[in-house]
């Protein structure tokens, strides 16, 4: 089957790079999937995890406030923060999410609940892709 | 003339300074690779988000963005990157001129700017000024990672689009090179130039719309941008400091040198003397 490159980028460095089948993933506007020589496109991506197929297995990462851009070739996603479900620390996660819902709870004034929901779902979503891992 | 003791503390106190220097140096020095390797990482998403966001800006000209048009200016802020430590020599003080410098010119009352400060030698010198900081964030560490500014950075562009200032320049130490590093002022928002720096087109199809994507991509952009003069700075902080910290470990060098020589010399004298005093006193005794 032709493969696409995928390149998974954020400011902090490269996270993944290879040559897969095809790519899924969530974007704002419905669910995604792409195959090499797909037109250029761009779409903003929501908090969710990327699928990235190859050769019967199935790689999958974590991403947060993304954007896909599209090449017949080539696949790029510019994420402020992106981990591969093997890098997940799942501790980690866990404790990001217990801190977000308890903020969440406690339903006090000086509390920011955009942010704190958006660090709600960041963590379900790393917590998620860590337990779909295989 | 000091005495032999006096010298002797001299020298050792000295001795004790250039140690503590020297391995000042050698920790910028590493601390200066490591962010120069930060820095190289961060350009390739750096590049990609420039070419995405110049190829929509100019791709689909009708799509029009708050950040992409320039209002009338009431308020400026002026974000101003300085370390939270000294011993860096000019590093601080070179940044802080050049802001003052263009406040200073283009401002006649304290109303018309606001002041982002990083780092804390630059908040403390605005703030004993008496001069209005929106926002700062001190105790950035080393090789700050994405995480770590993305509260100011995201602050500085959500008051953008709030309104509360209508440009926003920021001032930072460029790093050239380990010995060279200039002040660089840089206007951020609004986004004026981005279409300036195109490289190769392509045109895109826009899921849903160009709008859409330009409410997601241009807020990240103005991140990134202010993300890579941090890590610009913080290359040249470790720069600056290492050069520092290397002149003042020559200069403790040269001290001691010149310390040990007056401290032998009067040794010597003090030998002189005392031998004197014996000759003489023999002297007195054969009569």
């Amino acid at each position: 089957m032709k493969t696409v490159n995928v390149n998974i980028v954020t400011p902090d460095g490269p996270v993944y790079e290879s040559a897969v089948e095809m790519v899924s993933t969530k974007a704002q506007s419905g669910e995604l999937g792409i195959l090499a020589g797909h037109i250029p496109m761009v779409a903003p991506l929501e908090i969710g995890a990327v699928r990235l197929k190859k050769e019967g297995r199935t790689d999958l990462v974590a991403v947060t406030g993304g954007f896909l851009e599209v090449r017949p070739e080539q696949v790029t996603i510019l994420a402020q923060a992106a981990e591969p479900a093997t890098e997940i620390d799942i501790d980690r996660a866990k404790e990001a999410r217990q801190r977000a819902e308890s903020l969440l709870q406690a339903k006090q004034d000086n509390v920011d609940f955009k942010r704190a929901e958006l660090a709600l779902r960041r963590a379900m979503n790393r917590i998620d892709v860590y337990e779909n891992r295989m | 003339m000091a005495s032999l003791r006096d010298i002797k503390n001299r020298i050792t106190s000295t001795k004790k300074t250039s140690q503590i220097t020297k391995a000042m140096e050698m920790v910028s020095a590493s601390k200066l690779s490591r962010a120069e390797d930060n820095a190289k990482s961060f350009n390739p998403y750096m590049n990609k988000i420039q070419e995405v966001v110049a190829s929509i800006a100019t791709g689909a000209k009708d799509a029009s963005h708050p950040m992409l048009s320039t209002r009338p200016v009431k308020k400026t802020a002026y974000l101003v990157i300085t370390s939270d430590r000294g011993l860096a020599g000019a590093y601080n003080s070179n940044v802080i001129r050049s802001a003052m410098n263009a406040i200073n010119s283009r401002h006649s009352s304290k109303d018309e700017y606001v002041i982002l400060a990083v780092g804390r030698v630059g908040r403390d010198f605005f703030a004993k000024r008496g001069m209005n900081i929106i926002d700062s964030i001190i105790g950035l560490p080393d090789q700050p990672s994405f995480a770590d500014i993305k509260e100011i950075t995201g602050k500085a562009v959500g008051m953008y689009a709030d309104e509360a200032f209508d440009e926003l320049y920021m001032y930072y130490n460029h790093f050239v090179s380990a010995i060279s590093q200039e002040v660089t002022e840089k206007k951020v928002l609004p986004l004026t130039d981005v279409a300036a720096e195109t490289g190769g087109m392509t045109s895109y199809e826009f899921e849903p719309s160009p709008e859409a994507i330009l409410e997601v991509l241009l807020p990240q952009y103005a991140e990134s941008l202010i993300y890579g003069a941090l890590l610009d700075g913080k290359a040249s902080e470790h720069a600056a400091r290492m050069t520092a910290m290397k002149s003042a470990t020559d200069n403790a060098k040269e001290l001691i040198d010149s310390l040990s020589l007056s401290y032998n010399r009067a040794r010597q004298a003090a030998i002189t003397q005392e031998i004197t005093e014996i000759v003489g006193g023999a002297a007195a005794l054969e009569d």
